[in-house]
């Protein structure tokens, strides 16, 4: 059963506009986003539907036209943009599709890296960077360029530098998009690991099923809207969409 | 923790392409341009002043004015100095003595070659030492002029080496024509470095006196002040004894007396030049550089737009990318510094060398640390202030507009 114990991520009416040229592109549109402690969640929807655009806002890489994104319980609006990078090199751990690992640095020098930020000395940083390395079944890989390792070891390599701060919520973008079925099955299971030990997912697909294995509860995205919110009861998955009253009526009808 | 993003930046730059490093040209010739100039110029202020035949420090020199330009110095004068002029400087009480010279331009003949040049007398006696002191010359074979050598020539080293002159070398003992007289070679001179004395014909004053046909004349009168302490007065002296003798009011002075130290001045405003020259180029050679630095590090911060995201999102702040750049254009300037200084410190040695073996000196090069520790904080703010707004643009970047690359 998933613990409810504390909001992690609350997104509050938000809504992301983009002006290219005299047109204004809606990416999201008055959307309502929770996530609690411990949760997996998955943000689903098809090519175009912004889930980008959410991911940007729910780490805090982007801040919302209008609306009101709470991160833990702070308003991301207060923060000025450095100390919201330090806010969310401590709180999130981003886990991208393409990896994103820094190419000039090792396996073990890329982990190092958010810890680096945050001020952590050398000594600590290292052991914390083999500790997790060797979580993730690399401890054999720790000086090898990201250059010199598979795809699969490189996303393992991103889930141990989503994990150096000890963040509460990994954000993982289409974690399973540039790997082959077996790697992102690996992949997948090390989330799932995570999220056994306590830590909160959420990840970003367009894949229903994967979604749908992994998940507890599932943000259907539809051109910019909030679609549908599905959350797992035993093995199935039921429709728990908060309706205003506009949509209840015409239900009603 | 700024080591931190030091090592960062070191470890950036390791992966750099040639092209970053080959910016780094104009810092480096400017830096080697300076270096080298500073190594080096002890070496140059020796060898100009070695062919202005300037050694003791209390020795004045004093000429007779008029056109010298072409011949011998002195030898044009309108109004020529005399023994006269001579014995009374020798008696001022700043002055220890005084020596008169002869220099003349004269024809020399020997295995049927014939050669002008220089021709100058050594005085006898207690002078002849002093002569010899002034000029620093010693024998390299054969002997030194003796008092009574009347029909003995000294040669300069050019005419014993390798026979350049003749055609085949003059060894002591040989005879060779002066002015179509007979005189015998007593001995070759050590090399100096300077043309003039390395070229010279030196016999004593009186024979060189009658083949001249110089009379009471003399072309030069060199002069020894009592210590170095009394060399202005000496020198205050002797323009009052000769504008009294020569009838002349101070400021239409038809003679000129100088002192090593006024020809070091002279000496020096000539290489000051010259610096002055290789300055301007090495600081243009250097703002080229730093301009090169500029170009490499917005180039590098548009190729690392997406490294530049990746570390946004995984929590750096502003000012942690903009050290990171700043960084890297430092080390950028500072590794075009050390280039330099290695390359200039090179060319230091190498010309000091050479120096040396043209002078028969031995110098060493003026490495000076101060100096090189100067110049590599120079550089490495040269870089770093190159850096700065390519370090600014990167520490703006908008972290979901860089990860998109």
């Amino acid at each position: 059963m998933v613990k409810r114990v504390k909001e992690l991520i609350r997104l509050y009416k938000v809504s992301k506009f983009y002006k290219m040229g005299k047109v204004v592109v809606k990416a999201l549109n008055k959307l309502n986003f929770k996530v609690y402690e411990g949760e997996f969640v998955a943000i689903m929807g098809p090519s175009g539907s912004g889930k980008s655009t959410m991911m940007n806002l729910v780490g805090a890489l982007d801040v919302p036209t209008h609306g009101t994104i709470y991160l833990d319980e702070y308003d991301i609006f207060e923060f000025s943009e450095s100390n919201l990078a330090q806010l969310r090199g401590k709180k999130i751990g981003f886990i991208f599709q393409s990896f994103n690992l820094i190419p000039n640095l090792t396996v073990r020098e890329n982990v190092m890296l958010p810890m680096m930020f945050q001020g952590m000395d050398i000594e600590d940083r290292t052991d914390r960077a083999e500790e997790l390395l060797n979580s993730v079944d690399l401890g054999d890989r720790m000086d090898h360029y990201p250059g010199e390792i598979s795809g699969g070891e490189m996303q393992r390599v991103a889930i141990a530098r989503s994990l150096a701060n000890d963040p509460e919520v990994i954000l993982a973008d289409e974690p399973t998009g540039n790997l082959d079925t077996k790697t992102g099955e690996i992949v997948m299971h090390f989330l799932e690991k995570l999220n056994k030990q306590g830590k909160t997912v959420i990840m970003v697909t367009h894949d229903s099923n994967l979604a749908e294995e992994y998940a507890d509860v599932i943000y259907w995205l539809r051109d910019g809207r909030l679609e549908k919110v599905t959350k797992r009861v035993g093995k199935r998955f039921v429709d728990v969409t908060k309706k205003n009253k506009k949509e209840m009526k015409k239900e009603k009808r | 923790m700024n080591l931190d993003y030091l090592i960062l930046a070191l470890k950036n730059l390791k992966h750099r392409g040639v092209r970053s490093w080959l910016t780094l040209l104009g810092i480096f010739i400017g830096v080697a341009a300076v270096i080298s100039l500073i190594s080096l110029s002890a070496g140059l202020q020796d060898a100009v002043s070695t062919q202005f035949g300037i050694s003791a420090t209390e020795v004045i020199t004093i000429q007779a004015g008029g056109i010298n330009a072409f011949g011998a110095p002195g030898s044009g004068a309108v109004n020529k100095l005399t023994r006269d002029d001579v014995e009374a400087i020798g008696k001022l009480p700043s002055v220890e003595m005084a020596v008169s010279r002869i220099i003349s331009s004269g024809k020399t003949e020997f295995n049927n070659v014939v050669n002008f040049g220089f021709v100058i007398s050594v005085p006898d006696g207690e002078e002849r030492k002093f002569a010899y002191e002034v000029m620093d010359l010693e024998a390299e074979v054969g002997r030194m002029l003796k008092d009574g050598d009347t029909n003995k020539v000294m040669l300069g080293y050019n005419f014993w080496k390798d026979g350049d002159v003749f055609g085949k070398p003059i060894v002591p003992g040989k005879k060779v024509l002066v002015q179509d007289e007979k005189f015998i070679v007593a001995g070759i001179l050590k090399k100096t470095g300077s043309f003039m004395i390395d070229d010279i014909v030196m016999m004593n004053e009186m024979p060189l006196g009658d083949l001249m046909d110089y009379g009471d004349d003399v072309d030069i009168i060199v002069a020894k002040a009592r210590s170095e302490d009394v060399m202005e007065r000496a020198v205050e002296e002797i323009n009052r004894l000769l504008q009294n003798r020569r009838n002349v009011e101070e400021g239409d002075e038809n003679f000129e007396v100088s002192t090593p130290e006024a020809m070091m001045e002279t000496v020096n405003s000539i290489l000051g030049g010259v610096q002055a020259f290789i300055i301007i180029i090495a600081s243009i050679s250097i703002l080229v550089g730093a301009l090169g630095i500029v170009n490499t590090m917005t180039t590098s911060v548009l190729e690392r737009r997406k490294e530049i995201g990746i570390m946004k999102a995984i929590g750096a702040k502003n000012s942690q990318i903009f050290i990171q750049f700043f960084f890297e254009s430092g080390i950028l300037g500072l590794m075009g510094g050390l280039v330099g200084i290695i390359l200039g410190t090179l060319i230091g040695v190498v010309g000091i060398v050479g120096i040396n073996n043209f002078l028969g000196a031995e110098l060493s090069p003026a490495i000076d640390f101060v100096l090189i520790g100067g110049a590599l904080a120079g550089s490495f703010l040269i870089g770093a202030v190159a850096g700065i707004v390519p370090a600014m643009n990167a520490a703006k970047q908008n972290p979901v507009e860089a990860l998109r690359g």
